[in-house]
This record gives C-alpha cells, structure tokens and sequence, in this order.
C-alpha cells in the first residue's frame, strides 16, 4: 500500500517535470510548443469526461457540445464583450457549463445506448445552431476576428498573445489548477459516491442515496470542465469552429480516454499524448490517415481495453 | 518521378500518387540540417486532402509538386533547391491551425500555401500574420480574405466571390434578361454570393426571387416547382459540391431548360467530370481554361504539364502553379526569404504570360493583395472530341473591371512599421 | 397553395420512406445487440459504391438486388471479427469500435473508389418524368417507394413468420429467456447484423441513384436515422418506421415555409419528443433504463 501511494507520488512528480519542462526538450524530438498546448487541452477535455465515464460510470457520447459552446463562449466574449483573456475563459466555461447542466436535467433517468444516442443527438443541436447563426457564430466558416489578450496583472503584463512558450505555461498553470480541482473532487464523499454509482448503481440506490441528483451534478462538473477546456482551445488557435462541436470531436476524446485508461486520473493525459502524436504524425505520413486513426481506435477496443495506464497498473501489480 | 506520373489517370492512384509524394517529402524533412549553401527553400502546402473538398485539393497539391519540380529542374528558387512540405487540413479548422504552427515552428517554412476551405485559410492567417510568414492563398473565395480582413502578409490567387459574380452577371443579363431565380445554400459563402448577384441586378433594374436551402440539400423538386411558377429568364444555382449537382439533375429531369437558362459563378471541371453527361452544362465562369488559344504560353503549360497528370490542367492546377511561381518571382524581387520583403515585393507585382497564362497584364493588386486575373464565361457543354473539352469561353471580363475599386472591397492594408 | 403542400406532402412521404429503411437497419441491431452501429452510414456508402461497380457488368437492376447481398455478407463478416466481442462489455466500447470502422470503411471507399462525386446511372425510363404535369415526380421516385414499402413489408413478414425473425424478436424483448430456451444468441445477433447492413445497403444504391455517390455520404445520412430511432423510441421497429415518416414529411412541409427551416425541424421534433414522451412515441420504458 505504502509502496502503490510512493509510486503515485513519483508519477505525478514525473507528469509535471515533464509537463513544465515541455517548450525544452520537445523541438529536440521534433515537436514544437503548439503541439505540447493541444496535447494539454485535449489531455483536460478528456479527465474531464472521464470524471463522467471513468468515475461515475456514466457514457456520454456528445461531449464536443460542452467542450464546442466553451470555445464558442470564449470566443464570443473576446470579440464582442472585452479583450480580457480570464473573462473570456470563465465566459466560455459558464456558457458550456450551464447548458450541459440543463441538458443533464432532461437525460438523467436514461440508461446506457438510449443515453448515448440522445447526447450525440443533443451534440449535433449545437453544432447545427453554430453552423446555423451565419451572424452570430461566423456560420461554416467559423467564428473568427478575436485573439487571446495579454494577461495584465495591473502591475506587469504577460504577453501571452505573441510569445509562444508564456502562452503555453498559461495553459499549464490553467490545466494545473483544474487538475487539482478535479482531484479534491473526487477525494471528497460526493467523489467516493459517484465511485460507488459506478460499482453498483442498485446497491447505492438501496442505500438511499439520490442516484440521479448525483448523476446531474456529476454530469454538469464534468461539463464545466470540459467548456474550460474548449475554451483554452479557442485561444490556442484564435478560432473556434463549428466541427469542434461535432460528434466526431466527442468521439476522439472518449476515444483518448479510452487509450490512455479510464480507470485512472491521468489516464487522459496519456491518451492526449499518444492520441495527438499519432494523428499528428500520420496525418503528415499518408493521406490515408483516417484507415490509420480508425484501425487503432478499433485495435484499442479489441485488444487493449484497459487503455496504457490500465496495462501498466495491471503489471505493476502483478 | 515525373515518369512515376506517367499515365496514371483514376482518382485512386492518383491518391495514392499524392500521398506517396507527401510521405516521401515528409520522411527527408526533418531531423537532418543541410550544410547552409544547400538549405532548401521550403513551401508549406495546406490543404483538406480529406474531407469534401477533397478532390479540389488533390488536384492544386499535384499541380504544386508538379510546379516545383519545374523550377528545381531550371535553377530552383535563390539557387538553392526547393522542398514541398504538404499538410492535410483534413478541412477541420482545428487541424489546419496546427498544422501551420508545425510547418513554420518545426518545419521552418517560408512560405505557406492553402486552403480551398476559406474558413481554415481564415484561420491560417493568423498564425502566419503573427509569424510574419508570406501567405498565398492559392483557392478560397470568400470575399474578406483580400476585403474587411485582409492582412499584409497574405496574397490570393484565386478569384473573389464579387469577382465572378460581377463578371457573369452583366453576360446573363445581355444574353437572357433581367428577371432571375435564385437558388442558394444557406451559410455565408452562398449568402454573399448571392448578394453580389442581386446588387447587379439591380443596379440593372431587375427583379428576383430567392430561396435559402440547407447546405446538404440534396432534393430541389419543391424549390424547382417555385421557380418554374415564377418563370425567370435566368436559374442561378449557387449551390455546391454534390447539391449543385442534384440541383443540375432535377433541373433537367423536369424538363425546365427549355423554359430558361441556367447559370452560376463556379461550377468547376472536377465536379462536371463526375456528373452525368446531361447535368454537364448551363453559363459559368471559368477562372482559368487550358483551351485557350490567344495566349500562346497556354499550350505550352498545357503540353508540359498533361502528360504527367494523365488530363487536362483544370483552374485548380492553374491556382497552385501561379502560387508558386508568385513566390518565386516575389523572393526574387526581393532577394530575401523574410515574410515582409517578400510582401512588399509582391505588392502590384506583375507576373508574365508564360506564369499568369492569361492574356493582358496580369498583377497581385498593392491595395488588397488580390490577383487581378481575367475571367472568363462560357457555356458547359458534354465532352466534345477531347474528353476534357468541356467549355467554350464566349466572353472574357478582365479582372479590374470585376473588382471594383480597392475601397468597395473594405480592405485596409497596414504594414507593421 | 393546396398543390404545393400536396406535393411536398407526398415528397416527405418519399424521403421519410428513406430515411425509414436506413434506420431500421439500424435500429434493430440497437434492439436486439444494444450496439449503436456508428459505421451504418459508411455500410450504407459501400452499398452505393458496390453497386457503381457492378452496373457496368449486371446492370442496375442486378446491382440493386447484389449490392445489399454484399452489404449484408461485409457486414455479418465485420461482426464476426470484431463486434461480437464487445456485446458483453461497457457500450463505449462498441460505440468507439463502429466510430473507428466508420472511419476505416470510409477510406476505404475513397482509396478504391477516389474522392471525387460520382454518379451511378439510372435506366432512362426512371429519370423521367410521369406525365408533363407532375414533371417533378420522376419515376425513380415511384420506385423508390415502391421498393422501401416491399423491403420494409419483407422484414416485418421476415420478422413475424420465419423462425430466425420470430427469435429475434422474442430477444429483443427478452434476451435472457431466449438464451434459455436453447437459441443460439450468438447466431442470431450475426444474422440480424447482416439484416441490418443489408438494409444499408439497399439504402445505399437508392441514395445513390438520386444524390450519387462521395465517401463522406454515410455521414449526411446517419443523424436523420438516430432521430428517427430516438423519436420513434429505442426497442420498436413500428416507433422508428414511424419517426422516420414523421420527420420526412416535417422536413418536407417545413419546405413550404421556410426551406432554410428544413434541417432544423426535426431537431426541433426531437427535443419537444424528449421533453414531453423522453421514451419516443412507441418507445417501451422498460428498453430505456
């Protein structure tokens, strides 16, 4: 016991050296800053969910939408509102958010594929208003005319507009703090009841708990996390679009948090890693990338359920 | 590797072909710094090889490589060689931006090229407006590209919507009349097209009906039987990809050609080669058609470049092969590879017969970085003798006069100091 | 007035029709596996693309009763090697594993078939009109109605009175009792796959000949069929045979209005479903939770 808990110390250790130490060694293997902030985004996008999936048990397959209205939110804000880069950000997280909070209301008796379907379907309502509202959202082309405002601290100003590697710390710092709270939260009871939806939904059921209350509020954090995180996408490319909404968005972060392990909290982050490299890579190597992409998502599922993280604990324990 | 072309000619190989080209340019790229002298120039190609606009796409990235293996073969760019890096946007907007930062983060490109989706072109500006790296945007339309948002960094070959609209509206009014139908998708592209329609017209005295579709649509019966009722002189069909073609279709199948024409601004050879014969036809602009035989230079481009690409060059391939040359005449010009010296270097630069292959002056306008290419209209028509020969050019609009002046457009070109 | 919301009446009817075959396919294989088939829309390309295929050498009308065979034989070989290994576990995974096929199935089509629109030709006399009067009901209209009403006519016969589709749907109401009586459970999901890509496949040639064919066609296709499954209920062919009629002829008449409208209403139908019946018109609460 005491060596699993000296073990998940060290690996956290590991996650952050590496993480602050990225814009450094990442052109030495051929990467570069942009690359590294995507890989975090998506890495938030996916804990996020797996708070959901992982945590309470709970699939949803529309998860673009949340993350899609928080770069839209975000977005809307910088361009319309204020070029203020914190507001915008708690903008884009209240929008998606608050919308995936209300959406929870309607779906939080359905169970299983019928659950699913209704999220993609909700999911695809979203990308369809932003593919709709021409004025508004930019329509099919996008919603453009905004960029990240530098941090200004009153004293001093962080010029994370142009300068690449401060732009990319603000993500970590961002991706840090919501990490941190993701962890608090399920420490916490509520986090230890939603473990225990997962294990046995009847048997909490049985022991009074209001399973779908903690169902709604498990659904709208893990949406709040999940806007917060679209909307550090919507800085990181100054741009939000309406594919980032689409049904395609939702399944490549199930898909990464499946690679990486959804039985573990940094799971996701290893799967963004593995998921942003690969397509990275591929889709520079051949024009048939999405045979590649969808072989390894199909490969992933046969073979390696457990995701990477699973395998290892698995070995680690054995 | 021009043998490698050969006489592969089905859209199959021709993929393959394309992704053989960018998986070999891809695995010599990184990792591996060349003695200086021999550093090559690189151009970044952007482009949705995947995805609906694919087959557009397929057609400017082998017209690029083509394009830069000619230069490598007379002298290369600065006298140093030329490298292609071509990325898929996969049209995600998302992939597209990254893709930027890849190319002119890792990559080190100095130039980059692309997309056909204005939307990820948009986008791509400003990554490379940031960087300070030239941009030509061989393919995207939409009209603030090189109008309200226009940047000082980026240049664009192809024409604007109000380019082709203006030319072809005065052509269907003197031809038909003045009383139109319009069918148009519902998102911005089509809504400015039509708009840039309508204010023609009007300004002409004429009167129109409209009706917004959904983009996909893929049934125009109800649409149709409107516009039969209305009984317009012209049918304009803004619609695209596949909805442009059902539309063509249905309209046909109802019989409703013989009661008025049918017109648009695009309808591009690599969608009329894949539809059915009786669909291949109606008044269109055509940015830029390889039979044409008061520019000499043409046929010579035409000669060269067919047999490799198994077909007949479409506008697609014009688009690259002018992009490319563009930069390499601006780093020429300017005798520099910095995003700012090229810019300035091609701001009203003009470019010759044998790189424009159009007739009459030809130039990268200062004032909103717009290529003023001639346009021409004409009739689409089923294949004629050459499989390829699929359009008659009746009119030819030069590009100023479609373009208005630099202030209609709304572009402000700034500098930084 | 009168004439064109009668037209556009019979119009929904039409692609109402369409959209029912495409997702009763899919809705029973949700009935009876719970698996969310993600790649049917790409099912549903290839059906068009084999039957581009064949049209040279067997013509349409042999393309049209060939292409859903080998829809049906791509799909029941697809289940055997990889979708009945996830019916016992999580439905994630089934879902990632057809999203992922989806993507697999659709390169396919465009590393064989290229990535350019292509048309699949017609007999002449289906591209015409019926009378000059009714010049935009083209006999390929006609009959595509008339092969949706004998297909889905064949699969509820199929259903009620061959034992194969009487087991099927005996498990979709209860799997575990049919598994006791000695069915093979294994099988019969097999064969009500193939059913079920045989459907798309059928789907796929009709589409084709009306809209033509691109790789990314499934994709168009597949949201209108999860609607017409969510509004008609999960666990009834009737809801969903009903839902998609519904929303077609929704789409149809919106046309009349507001054409920009027209995508927008069935969404619309959905949320007003979920809000005041959440399990589908003919949905059975049971099926849901």
């Amino acid at each position: 016991m005491n060596g699993l808990t000296v073990n998940k110390y060290a690996t956290t250790a590991i996650i952050w050296i590496l993480l602050l130490t990225a814009p450094f060694w990442l052109p030495l293997l051929g990467g570069y800053t942009a690359l590294a902030g995507r890989v975090l985004v998506f890495a938030l996008a996916a804990m996020s969910f797996n708070m959901l999936l992982g945590f309470t048990g709970v699939m949803s397959f529309g998860h673009a939408a949340y993350f899609g209205l928080g770069a839209y939110g975000c977005g809307l804000f910088l361009k319309f509102v204020a070029a203020s880069t914190p507001l915008a950000i708690l903008a884009g997280t209240l929008l998606g958010g608050v919308a995936g909070t209300l959406f929870g209301l309607l779906l939080v008796r359905r169970r299983g594929v019928y659950f699913a379907m209704v999220t993609i379907a909700f999911g695809q309502v979203c990308f369809y208003i932003a593919y709709k509202w021409d004025d508004f959202t930019g329509g099919y082309d996008g919603l453009r005319g905004f960029v990240r405002a530098p941090l200004d601290f009153g004293l001093f100003k962080i010029d994370i507009t142009n300068n690449a590697n401060a732009f990319y710390f603000f993500i970590v710092t961002i991706f840090g703090l919501a990490a941190a709270a993701q962890a608090f939260i399920l420490r916490s009871p509520f986090g230890r009841t939603m473990l225990a939806i997962r294990e046995n939904e009847r048997r909490a059921r049985f022991l009074g708990l209001p399973i779908e209350r903690h169902i709604w509020l498990s659904f709208s954090i893990s949406c709040f996390f999940t806007a917060l995180a679209g909307s550090l996408y919507a800085l990181l490319n100054n741009f939000a679009d309406p594919l980032g909404l689409n049904y395609i968005m939702s399944g490549n972060i199930v898909m990464i948090t499946v690679m990486g392990g959804m039985r573990s909290f940094w799971g996701p982050l290893v799967g963004a890693v593995l998921f942003v490299m690969l397509q990275d890579y591929v889709s520079s190597m051949t024009t048939n990338w999405m045979f590649f992409v969808g072989l390894t998502f199909v490969c992933v599922v046969l073979f390696f359920p457990r995701g990477l993280m699973g395998m290892l604990q698995k070995g680690a324990r054995t | 590797m021009v043998a490698q072309f050969g006489s592969l000619t089905t859209g199959r190989r021709r993929l393959l072909k394309a992704g053989a080209v960018i998986g070999g340019l891809q695995v010599a790229s990184p990792f591996i710094i060349k003695a200086r002298g021999e550093t090559p120039v690189k151009i970044g190609f952007i482009d949705p090889i995947t995805g609906s606009l694919s087959a557009l796409a397929v057609t400017e990235v082998e017209a690029a490589k083509w394009t830069v293996e000619h230069i490598n073969k007379t002298g290369g760019i600065l006298g140093r060689p030329v490298e292609l890096l071509v990325e898929d946007s996969a049209n995600d907007t998302g992939t597209g931006v990254q893709k930027a930062h890849k190319l002119i983060e890792r990559d080190n490109v100095d130039v980059i090229l692309g997309d056909v989706n204005s939307g990820i072109a948009y986008a791509i500006m400003g990554v490379t407006a940031e960087k300070g790296i030239l941009h030509i945007v061989p393919g995207g339309h939409t009209d603030p590209i090189t109008g309200t948002d226009c940047k000082w960094n980026t240049y664009r070959t192809c024409n604007t919507t109000a380019m082709d609209t203006s030319a072809i509206s005065g052509e269907l009014i003197k031809r038909f009349g003045k009383k139109w139908f319009f069918i148009t998708p519902d998102y911005a592209y089509g809504k400015t097209l039509q708009a840039n329609f309508i204010k023609k017209l009007v300004a002409a005295g004429g009167e129109y009906q409209a009706e917004l579709l959904p983009i996909a649509t893929a049934d125009f019966s109800a649409t149709l039987i409107k516009a039969k009722a209305y009984k317009p002189n012209v049918l304009l069909n803004n619609m695209g990809g596949s909805a442009q073609i059902n539309c063509m279709k249905q309209f046909l199948q109802f019989g409703m050609a013989k009661d008025m024409a049918l017109g648009g601004a695009l309808f591009e050879i690599e969608a009329v080669r894949s539809v059915p014969k009786e669909a291949q036809a109606g008044w269109w602009c055509m940015e830029w058609y390889w039979n044409n035989p008061s520019v000499p230079a043409v046929k010579t481009f035409v000669d060269a470049i067919s047999p490799v690409i198994g077909k007949k060059p479409t506008a697609r391939h014009w688009m690259a092969y002018v992009s490319v040359h563009a930069f390499k005449m601006a780093a020429e010009k300017a005798k520099s590879l910095k995003g700012i010296d090229m810019a300035h270097a091609m701001a009203d630069m003009e470019l010759p017969p044998e790189i424009s292959l159009m007739p009459g002056k030809i130039r990268y306008r200062a004032g909103d970085h717009q290529l003023m290419s001639n346009i021409h209209i004409g009739q689409m028509h089923p294949a004629e003798g050459d499989p390829d020969n699929l359009f008659t050019i009746e009119s030819t609009v030069t590009g100023e006069e479609a373009a208005g002046s630099v202030e209609s457009t709304g572009c402000k070109m700034v500098f930084p100091s | 007035m009168l004439q064109v919301v009668m037209f556009n009446l019979t119009n929904g009817l039409i692609v109402g029709a369409f959209y029912v075959l495409m997702a009763l396919g899919l809705s029973m294989i949700i009935n009876l596996s719970n698996v969310v088939n993600f790649a049917h829309g790409n099912f549903l390309a290839l059906g068009g693309y084999f039957a581009f295929t064949l049209t040279p050498y067997i013509g349409f009308w042999g393309a049209l009763l060939v292409s859903p065979i080998l829809t049906a034989v791509f799909g029941y070989v697809i289940e055997q090697l990889m979708i009945k290994h996830v019916y016992a576990r999580n439905h994630i995974y089934s879902l990632l594993l057809t999203f992922g096929l989806g993507f697999i199935v659709q390169d396919i089509c465009r590393y064989i078939w290229g990535p350019s629109p292509l048309p699949l030709g017609i007999p002449d006399i289906l591209s015409t009109p019926l009378t000059p009067d009714l010049f935009f009901i083209t006999w390929y209209r006609v009959f595509m109605v008339v092969v949706v009403i004998v297909a889905v006519s064949g699969l509820f016969a199929f259903l009620r009175f061959t034992r194969v589709g009487m087991r099927i749907r005996a498990g979709t109401l209860d799997l575990d009792t049919v598994s006791a009586l000695g069915v093979n459970v294994a099988a019969l999901r097999s064969y009500n796959f193939a059913v079920g890509s045989y459907l798309a496949g059928l789907a796929g040639v009709l589409a084709a000949g009306q809209i033509g064919l691109n790789p990314n066609m499934g994709d168009d296709l597949i949201m209108p069929s999860f609607i017409a499954i969510i509004v008609g209920g999960v666990g009834s062919l009737t809801g969903t045979l009903l839902g998609g009629l519904l929303i077609g002829v929704a789409a149809a008449l919106t046309t009349v209005v507001m054409p920009s409208a027209s995508e927008a209403v069935i969404y619309v139908i959905m949320a007003i479903v979920l809000l005041l019946r959440p399990r589908g018109l003919l949905g059975e609460e049971g099926m849901l939770s």
